[in-house]
């Protein structure tokens, strides 16, 4: 297998990715696809601030403005921030504890093409009549009014790519507590890797109350039920519960993988193990569990009441506390460290300042007087995107930057990675500093314009040009990654230098099956550890012998194919049926959108059953492939 | 670790088969989150349903206490803890590596399983004649969410054991074909736990 | 180079801050201008957070800069190797215990405000219908504009809300169509219309800062609500106490729609009754409406809440409301040549009310009685807010 890898055609090696189980190319395919969604979402973006640029701008109308706005969140949270990080995830995280694969590499192919149908799905709502414009929150007694199937497209994309996220945090959390290598105890696992655990954990819990409250918009937009019909009894506020009981773990299942991220790149380029580990992993663990019990307060102005507005604000402030320990954890781990300023290096320098100001804008929302006048103003829309670019954003760049080698076996640019870094970060703050002060002089979020005289014109403008500046430096970096692939300069094992965790010490390209002998863990930073005891050798935890490997497949391709055929069926069938909403009651009727919902699910039952009946035992790769690549391996070395 | 074999003779085979194969124990670990993430799923139903209950647009529609009968709600229940007991029999005697009875055992729990569904149906049948539908209220709506994904929930589970009785009727007993039986026991016994929760919850406190 | 750049930019930022503390943005809609007690006690808590914060943001900054400053590995040489530290018990606790307290700083008076600011028990009388003593108003927004009710004095206007100044005003909030939410930055905080029920809270407008700002704020619907979400602004008119009792004198006064006098106006309040009234009312009565009451339109300084108040605006917005406030419901309800739109113009522009026609006695009796007598009604209505 691996001999044959070298020289393929183009349809094999679509094939190869159509079929693939293999938590690399599965992450290879994550980062692809949630590099396009990202750019889609980055022109969205672009599209907002050129509106938003001058006083009563008529570059997009009202109605167009809010499907670019629903657009741009759903996308970039959905499609381009959480597919990345799982990209990063898969392409670490085994590596990490040791692992050939990940416990259910079947199930891990699922989730990715689950994800790239859903949001394909999402997407297609631009040429089939309008997108979703409500919003990315959706709130209910809006998107119950929302006129054509923008909404429906909104709920059922959700609901395959959700799935495809919920089947991938159940994967991760099973991967890391069954398949760590022989030593590899829990407080010995690298950051990187606790951070997916408890992400991955939140996504268990706070998906499903989103699957329900996407199933509850449905029935009620396509099949005449009333959860949120005022008038027959239902009531709004739920989907306001159950969306921020997930919305709010998502901001944390975003975040912490990035945390994880900056955590081994301020670990390997200070050439120092990360100061406070058990308390890194504690505050993690922490920050997770208040992850759950805050979401009311995206909900302060909604009138719950004084106790609950109290107990969230309260209860809200008290995240700070394990996030302000994180943020001092890492300022002692660069303290009296040997600080290179590599690209990855940069991007976690400049997390430090950018998070914590976001970080404490949250503060501030948590008290909730406050709040009523932060509330949806634009000082909130600055305060997220301090989080989610200068935190999530800023991880995946760093990450991008310190996993490239892992991934493709070769270096990004570090001199153009420098300039899409400064380009970017003066770019990141030109635009939301000054927008945290557009809201508290008044202007509310989700505009699609705002008036001359208002004071606001200035610091929109201000904003707009930063917005550009982020523009050219992703532009940049996208060059940066063609320019590399094309000269594909070939890099070998640890090519940081100073890698400190398994994956580097590994030979690049890692081979499909990781790890020719498992490998014993000594302690944390266990490729480290090796470096300093026994010259960069890994002691294998087990002799050298025939392993076990699972069998590519292409029904995961074809299960969630079914799903997104099952989805336009689902979609059209409600159309000009007496039952649904007003909004879909009037649009003509399809009389072949039941049989395209049949067909749908028959391919995916069909592709269920087919995996159920069939034996899918794996096969071995012998020991003679695995010294043949070990020799392979030396030579290129010697070379 | 050298190749594994599937088909383990009877004098080798493992006291907990399910979990002899990294497959298996993946399988185990695995389902049991899955099944967390399906309590967050029920426990947002519950809420949604506690948060509806009789509600409805106008009085001349019926509200939990006078729809809900507590003696076809016990039967069903009897049905279905009835049904989770018999697959821990068809369990016990995978376990005891004895394929004829555990697939009469969980023959059984499908024919449970599907008195039970059979009384749901009627159920669903009797209220909509009393127009307590799906359309007709928020009250209606989230009741009929609620039971709905419960019963199809049974449903799934139905089609699965029965699917693995065909599937392996000629493979036999295996470690791979017992991490599988095992895992669907687990998902009964998860739904029948989640039928618990609805007949307290939904039955119980509605004609209290 | 890079940690002068940092450090240029907290100074920015500490720049900015000062500005921003010494007050910005604009009198009638700055958050940072408060022209209550109830913005002014926000704008505090504000403030002690911004404080808090901007002295956790600044001494974060400085460990990390000398952190970078002194680690740098071109000074200590490339082979240097640093030494390891797990970690430190004593730090450990300091940046824990410290954040613990600065949070305990913020959230004592964050707990006593959220409990103070939600208190509308004066709202009610004791039977549990509206006080007649206090000022109530009852808001309902609609896509895209706001009904307000008078319910003590049994007035209904749009668009325009006037309020008195010195004292608190309650207001019950609810949504008609979807959820908007009901913001006046330089009052106070916003609190949102749910469709499902009736949200309350008060506000107050001092009378030394209404006269700074020409006695006119702005008010916003901070909720998407939908395509023209950005344009449902309205003006709060804050008048003293006096000349607050008198106009609603003077708007109650008006029981029948006030007569044109211009020919083109008398021509245009004929084409208005045949073709607008279903949906607008010229009588300050009928509360829910389909659209706004237009009693007193010639007296507001708004023309579709966001468009300066002249003919040619009115004309053109009648003419093709939808480039103006795009999804509105106005929009293809009426057929009217432009001739005709010119009429109904001048006669909207006639909408006003007689100043001093009102007699504030009689006003303040009838609301005591109107609010024994709905007292059913009210109650009726605070449930549905529960």
């Amino acid at each position: 297998m691996a001999s044959t890898a070298k020289k393929q055609g183009v349809g094999s090696v679509l094939w190869d990715y159509l079929t693939t189980v293999d938590h690399k190319k599965i992450a290879i395919l994550y980062l692809i696809a949630g590099g396009f969604f990202f750019v889609l979402g980055g022109i969205e973006a672009m599209l907002i601030r050129i509106q938003l640029a001058v006083p009563n701008n008529d570059f997009l109308s009202a109605g167009l403005f809010n499907e670019v706005i629903t657009m741009h969140g759903t996308t970039m949270i959905f499609l381009a921030a959480m597919p990345l990080l799982f990209a990063f995830m898969n392409a670490t995280v085994p590596l990490q504890i040791g692992a050939r694969d990940v416990a259910f590499p079947f199930l891990n192919a699922l989730g990715v093409w689950l994800f790239i149908f859903g949001g394909i799905f999402l997407n297609l709502s631009w040429f089939l009549g309008g997108a979703p414009d409500a919003g990315w929150t959706s709130y209910a007694s809006l998107s119950i009014a929302s006129a054509g199937h923008g909404i429906d497209f909104y709920a059922l994309g959700l609901q395959i790519t959700g799935a495809g996220t919920l089947i991938s945090g159940i994967n991760f959390v099973t991967t890391i507590i069954n398949m760590r290598a022989p030593g590899m105890t829990y407080m010995r696992m690298p950051l990187m890797t606790w951070t997916t655990l408890v992400a991955s954990v939140l996504i268990v819990f706070a998906f499903p109350p989103l699957t329900i409250g996407i199933f509850l918009l449905m029935f009620d937009r396509m099949f005449g039920s009333s959860f949120f019909l005022v008038e027959t009894g239902g009531n709004t506020i739920i989907w306001e519960h159950l969306f921020w009981i997930f919305g709010h773990p998502e901001v944390y299942i975003l975040i912490l993988p990035a945390f994880g991220i900056f955590s081994e790149i301020f670990s390997t380029f200070s050439r120092k193990r990360l100061f406070g580990y058990s308390a890194m992993v504690f505050a993690t663990v922490l920050i997770g569990f208040f992850g759950f019990m805050v979401w009311a307060h995206h909900m302060f102005t909604v009138g719950l009441g004084p106790t609950a507005n109290a107990i969230f604000a309260v209860a809200t402030m008290a995240i700070a506390v394990p996030t302000g320990i994180k943020i001092f954890n890492w300022v002692a781990t660069v303290w009296g460290g040997s600080i290179e300023f590599t690209t990855p290096m940069l991007y976690a320098l400049a997390f430090i300042p950018s998070f914590t100001m976001g970080g404490v804008t949250g503060v501030m929302q948590a008290a909730a007087p406050a709040d009523y006048q932060y509330h949806d103003s634009y000082f909130i829309v600055a305060h997220f995107h301090y989080v989610i670019v200068g935190g999530v954003v800023f991880g995946l760049l760093a990450g991008l930057h310190y996993y490239w080698p892992l991934m493709f076996g070769n270096m990004l640019s570090e001199k153009l990675g420098k300039i899409t870094f400064v380009l970017f970060v003066i770019g990141f703050h030109t635009t939301f500093l000054i927008q945290h002060f557009l809201g508290l002089w008044g202007m509310p979020r989700r505009v699609f314009t705002y008036l001359d005289g208002q004071g606001y014109n200035t610091a929109n403008i201000v904003s707009s040009i930063g917005a550009l500046l982020m523009a050219i430096a992703v532009i940049i970096l996208v060059i940066n990654i063609i320019m590399t692939l094309a000269k594909n300069q070939r890099v070998g094992r640890d090519p940081w230098g100073d890698g400190r965790t398994l994956e580097w010490s590994l030979p690049l390209p890692v081979p499909y099956y990781n790890f020719a002998q498992t490998p014993l863990v000594r302690g944390l930073d266990a490729y480290w550890i090796e470096k300093k005891a026994n010259n960069g050798k890994m002691m294998p935890a087990e002799s050298l012998e025939d392993f076990h490997m699972p069998n590519n497949s292409f029904i995961p391709f074809v299960l969630s194919f079914g799903l997104f055929v099952a989805a336009f069926g689902a979609l059209y069938f409600a159309s000009g049926k007496e039952w649904a909403i007003d909004a879909v009651a009037d649009l003509p009727q399809h009389p072949w959108a039941l049989w395209v919902l049949i067909l749908g699910l028959a391919i995916t039952f069909g592709s269920m059953i087919t995996r159920s009946l069939k034996d899918d035992l794996g096969y071995y790769v012998t020991k003679e492939e695995v010294l043949r690549d070990l020799e392979e391996e030396e030579q290129r070395r010697e070379n | 670790m050298a190749h594994m074999e599937y088909n383990v003779p009877s004098e080798r085979w493992p006291a907990h088969p399910e979990t002899a194969t990294m497959e298996g124990k993946n399988k185990f670990v695995g389902f049991w989150i899955f099944l967390a993430g399906e309590t967050a799923l029920f426990a947002s139903l519950f809420a949604t349903y506690l948060a509806l209950k009789d509600s409805v647009p106008s009085d001349d529609h019926l509200l939990a206490a006078d729809l809900f009968a507590l003696p076809l709600a016990f039967v069903m229940t009897m049905f279905l803890l009835t049904s989770s007991l018999t697959s821990v029999y068809a369990v016990y005697h995978m376990r005891n590596n004895n394929f004829a009875k555990m697939q009469l055992w969980l023959g059984i729990t499908v024919l449970l399983g599907l008195g039970f569904l059979a009384l749901e149906i009627y159920e669903f049948i009797e209220y909509t004649h009393l127009g307590h539908t799906f359309r007709s209220s928020a009250f209606g709506s989230a009741f009929y969410f609620l039971l709905g994904t419960h019963g199809f929930h049974v449903v799934i589970g139905l089609v699965w054991i029965t699917l693995l009785i065909i599937r392996n009727a000629k493979r036999g007993l295996s470690v791979y074909t017992a991490a599988k039986v095992n895992t669907a026991a687990l998902y009964w016994h998860f739904i029948d736990v989640v039928w618990v929760f609805i007949f307290t919850i939904v039955y119980l406190l509605g004609v209290l | 180079m890079k940690n002068r750049w940092m450090n240029a930019k907290w100074f920015g930022l500490i720049t900015l801050l000062a500005v921003f503390a010494s007050g910005c943005g604009k009198n009638h809609l700055s958050t940072l201008k408060p022209a209550g007690e109830v913005g002014q006690e926000q704008f505090n808590l504000m403030l002690l957070s911004i404080i808090i914060m901007v002295f956790v943001v600044i001494v974060v900054s400085i460990i990390f800069t000398v952190a970078i400053v002194k680690s740098r590995r071109k000074n200590l040489g490339e082979d240097f190797e640093p030494r390891d530290v797990a970690g430190n018990h004593t730090l450990e606790i300091i940046w824990t215990t410290i954040p613990i307290l600065l949070l305990i700083i913020l959230a004592v008076p964050t707990i006593y405000l959220t409990f103070k600011q939600a208190d509308t028990q004066a709202m009610e009388n004791e039977e549990g219908g509206v006080n007649s003593e206090e000022t109530v108003i009852n808001v309902t927004a609609n896509q895209y504009w706001w009904e307000f009710e008078y319910p003590n004095e049994g007035v209904v206007t749009s668009q325009e809300l006037v309020v008195p100044t010195d004292k608190k005003v309650y207001f019950n909030l609810k949504g008609a169509d979807v959820k908007h939410s009901f913001w006046v930055p330089a009052a106070g905080g916003k609190l949102d219309t749910n469709v499902d029920g009736i949200n309350s809270f008060y506000l107050e407008f001092n009378d030394e800062d209404a006269q700074n700002s020409n006695r006119l704020f702005y008010g916003k619907c901070a909720e998407l609500c939908g395509p023209s979400h950005a344009l449902m602004d309205f003006k709060v008119k804050a008048l003293p106490e006096e000349e607050y009792d008198q106009w609603l004198a003077d708007m109650k006064n008006i029981e029948e729609p006030v007569q044109a006098s211009a020919e083109d106006a008398a021509e245009g309040q004929e084409i208005f009754n045949n073709s607008c009234i279903g949906c607008h009312a010229v009588t300050p009565t009928g509360a829910e409406a389909q659209g706004p009451n237009l009693t007193n339109f010639g007296d507001r300084d708004l023309i579709a809440g966001y468009m300066e108040h002249n003919e040619e605006n009115l004309v053109n917005w009648i003419k093709d409301p939808e480039s103006y406030k795009p999804d509105n419901n106005m929009t293809g309800q009426y057929d009217l040549t432009d001739e005709e739109i010119d009429a109904v113009a001048a006669y909207l522009m006639e909408l006003k009310i007689e100043e001093g026609a009102g007699d504030v006695e009689t006003l303040r009796e009838s609301a005591e009685e109107g609010a024994e007598g709905s007292e059913e009604e009210s109650s009726e209505s605070e449930e549905g807010g529960n």
